[in-house]
């Protein structure tokens, strides 16, 4: 049972009719998917396979290429440590070795209870601030050994659940285009000649 | 304000031109209010004020170099798609990844209306029908950043039908991806977009701009040369080109990182800062880090050859850092004091490449995680002077004949210049061998002095064809 809900259904169809031909939608949907569930499923695959007018086989082809998405369930924070140089030359690997020993589980594992998934990440594009992490793609910059106790303390402590939601959930904000204000996908083989504004003379 | 670093985590301002991060130091700088206070949306409304081909032709006139790593001017880019074939489509590259790189996630989280201007007024310059903004899947910040600028966007009728009460309309659809690298290169993005395994394709023949997106022509341009579009709508190219040299006018975002005293973002005037000056300068670096010196530094994201102290008065432009053996790439500069273990250091970008390979070239998919195994092994200090002779092998099946690299007064070498030739489809096979084959040309005692088993190794003889 992880086909989406119906409140998502709508939220899919939102999302499907923005784009020119409904695969485009996939990796948005296959987000969303695993928002409600955690990770992603046969079934959801399935479902979201039916929504788009693909084969689930080509679901699984475009999920299998993606590192975010996850076909076995992960802990509700998942704990990225970058390796890459930037911050490897900031003492990353210290890092990584410290949350391992906190934890208990090496990079890739998952603690017991199911609350933290720990992994080796590369670069996150927040160089200058090495070494830093990002606990459900959210970001610590400038971390040090001590800073990672407290984060897996907090995280514990469940004092982090405003601030980072859920394994799953990406932004808390989505884009809503207004009805009266969009314009709709441009599809490919509909609009063939130049839009009307388009017409050598200024729009204002 | 000078050297402000406040609100935006690692940037320093200091007393030079800003364009695109003239409102860094507002905590809302990424509010319409705050937008529209600081001149926002002016650059809109001055083109839509003209024909089309007008804003191209100030677009051309201003030589907006692509931020995203090949520096191809955007008017001329945009000139590219073929005459009367429509729709057209823009898709704005947010996937900012490239090792060292920070930019495009400041510019997105801190700006985000400024971003969205940018992609309207490129849309309507060259004839644009609809626009997707991808911003890397790993942003959450970003995406809520920009989900919530395009919400008051069209709200307020920025983007969206009637644009300003115009006749002219565009969408901007938000799409993030799901942790590839390699989806930032433009024809893999596309493929991603078209909800696919983010794969490159081949070019030539067929850039975007002529077959992009479900086929048609499409515009692949980065978030931070969109950025810069309506300042130069606002303030004429003219006042663009006045700013940095003729052959790499405006500002340049630079992110340094590494063993500095002050690593951080900085946006700095085009073709004349010296790397000396973004390593060294008051207003910037300030120095490496307990006083220590300089061993090597990387000028241009992972993908650049390296750099040693000899280069450091080469002024960040593309062509001088091309003839000294590099590149610019994405605006990155990672620096290494003396205490870096080089083999080491180089392991942690090769893995990158070799760990980000889509799999669709055998050199790269192959070579990638051969060159990843085999410097594993001579980091470890498991390694024999055969496998530094494998390293150049493998790399050499990757990019056949001489490969660029720096000039070095401490080994007798000259430059050799970029580029390289390759077998693969894109630069990730190449980027791979990169760090490998400039630590070993650089500093090859640090090689000889790790592996245990010693014949004669002919590793000076990297720096093969000079
Ligand atoms: C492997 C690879 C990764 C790339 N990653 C990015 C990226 O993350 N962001 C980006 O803007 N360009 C990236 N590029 C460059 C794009 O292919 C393209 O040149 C660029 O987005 C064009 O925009 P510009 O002309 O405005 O620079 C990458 C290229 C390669 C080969
Ligand atoms: S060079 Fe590597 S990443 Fe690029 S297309 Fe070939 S296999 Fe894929």
């Amino acid at each position: 049972m992880s086909r989406l809900n119906d409140a998502n259904v709508a939220l899919a169809k939102e999302i499907i009719a923005r784009y020119p031909r409904p695969k485009s939608a996939l990796i948005p949907l296959l987000h969303l998917s695993q928002e409600q569930n955690g990770y992603i499923t046969n079934d959801a695959m399935a479902h979201l396979a039916e929504l788009v007018g693909v084969t689930s086989a080509e679901v699984y082809g475009t999920a299998s290429f993606y590192e975010m998405f996850k076909f076995e369930p992960v802990g509700k924070y998942v704990i990225n440590i970058c390796g890459t140089l930037s911050c490897a030359l900031m003492g990353s690997e210290e890092l990584l070795h410290r949350a391992e020993h906190k934890l208990g589980v090496k990079a890739g594992g998952t603690t017991p209870d199911g609350l933290i998934t720990l992994e080796h990440a590369e670069c996150q594009a927040a160089c200058t601030e090495a070494p830093c992490l990002q606990v459900n793609y959210r970001y610590r910059f400038r971390v040090t050994p001590a800073d990672v106790d407290s984060l897996i303390h907090d995280l514990r402590a469940g004092k982090l659940s405003d601030e980072i939601p859920a394994h799953g959930t990406l932004a808390k904000v989505r884009q809503h285009i207004p009805a009266d204000r969009g314009v709709g996908a441009v599809a490919p083989e509909a609009a063939t000649t130049a839009p009307a504004w388009f017409d050598g003379k200024a729009a204002l | 304000m000078t050297g402000t670093y406040a609100h935006a985590a690692g940037f320093y301002s200091g007393d030079r031109p800003r364009i695109v991060t003239s409102r860094f130091e507002h905590a809302d700088s990424y509010s319409l209010e705050r937008y529209l206070a600081t001149g926002g949306y002016q650059g809109l409304r001055k083109a839509l004020a003209r024909p089309a081909t007008d804003v191209h032709d100030e677009v051309k006139k201003a030589t907006v170099l692509g931020r995203g790593g090949a520096g191809f001017p955007a008017g001329t880019k945009w000139g590219l798609t073929p005459e009367g074939v429509f729709p057209r489509y823009l898709v704005v590259n947010g996937d900012e990844s490239e090792p060292g790189t920070y930019k495009d996630r400041l510019l997105m989280e801190r700006d985000p209306h400024q971003l969205i201007e940018g992609c309207v007024i490129a849309c309507y310059a060259a004839g644009l029908s609809q626009c997707f903004l991808y911003i890397r899947g790993e942003m959450a910040h970003a995406q809520e950043r920009v989900a919530a600028a395009l919400n008051e966007a069209y709200a307020a009728g920025y983007v969206g039908k009637n644009i300003l009460g115009s006749k002219f309309s565009v969408d901007v659809v938000l799409h993030w991806g799901a942790g590839a690298y390699v989806v930032g290169e433009e024809t893999a993005l596309i493929e991603s977009l078209e909800g696919n395994r983010g794969m490159p394709r081949l070019k030539p023949p067929f850039f975007p701009a002529a077959i992009g997106l479900y086929g048609k022509p499409t515009i692949v341009n980065n978030v931070e040369t969109l950025s810069n579009l309506p300042w130069i709508l606002t303030n004429g190219a003219e006042a663009y080109t006045a700013i940095g040299t003729a052959t790499s006018p405006g500002t340049r975002m630079v992110a340094v990182s590494g063993h500095v005293k002050r690593p951080g973002v900085y946006e700095i005037i085009n073709g004349t800062t010296t790397f000396r000056d973004l390593i060294y300068g008051d207003d910037f670096c300030q120095g490496i880090r307990n006083g220590n010196e300089l061993k090597a530094f990387v000028p241009g994201g992972g993908s650049a050859p390296w750099f040693t102290p000899d280069q450091l008065d080469i002024p960040f432009e593309g062509p001088q850092a091309g003839a000294a053996g590099s590149m610019l790439g994405s605006g990155a500069i990672m620096v290494m004091d003396h205490t870096t273990d080089i083999p080491a250091a180089a392991l942690t970008l090769t893995r990158f490449y070799a760990h980000e390979s889509c799999g669709k070239c055998t050199p790269c998919r192959e070579g990638g995680t051969w060159l990843e195994r085999i410097l594993r092994r001579v980091v470890d200090g498991k390694g024999t002077d055969a496998d530094l002779q494998q390293l150049i092998e493998v790399g050499t099946s990757i990019c056949p004949g001489d490969f660029p690299h720096a000039s070095s007064t401490r080994l007798g070498l000259a430059a050799v210049p970029f580029p390289y030739k390759m077998t693969t489809i894109c630069f990730v096979g190449p980027s791979a061998y990169t760090p490998v084959h400039s630590a070993l040309t650089l500093f090859p005692e640090e090689f000889e002095a790790r592996v245990t088993k010693r014949t004669h190794i002919p590793v000076t003889a990297v720096g093969v064809g000079e």
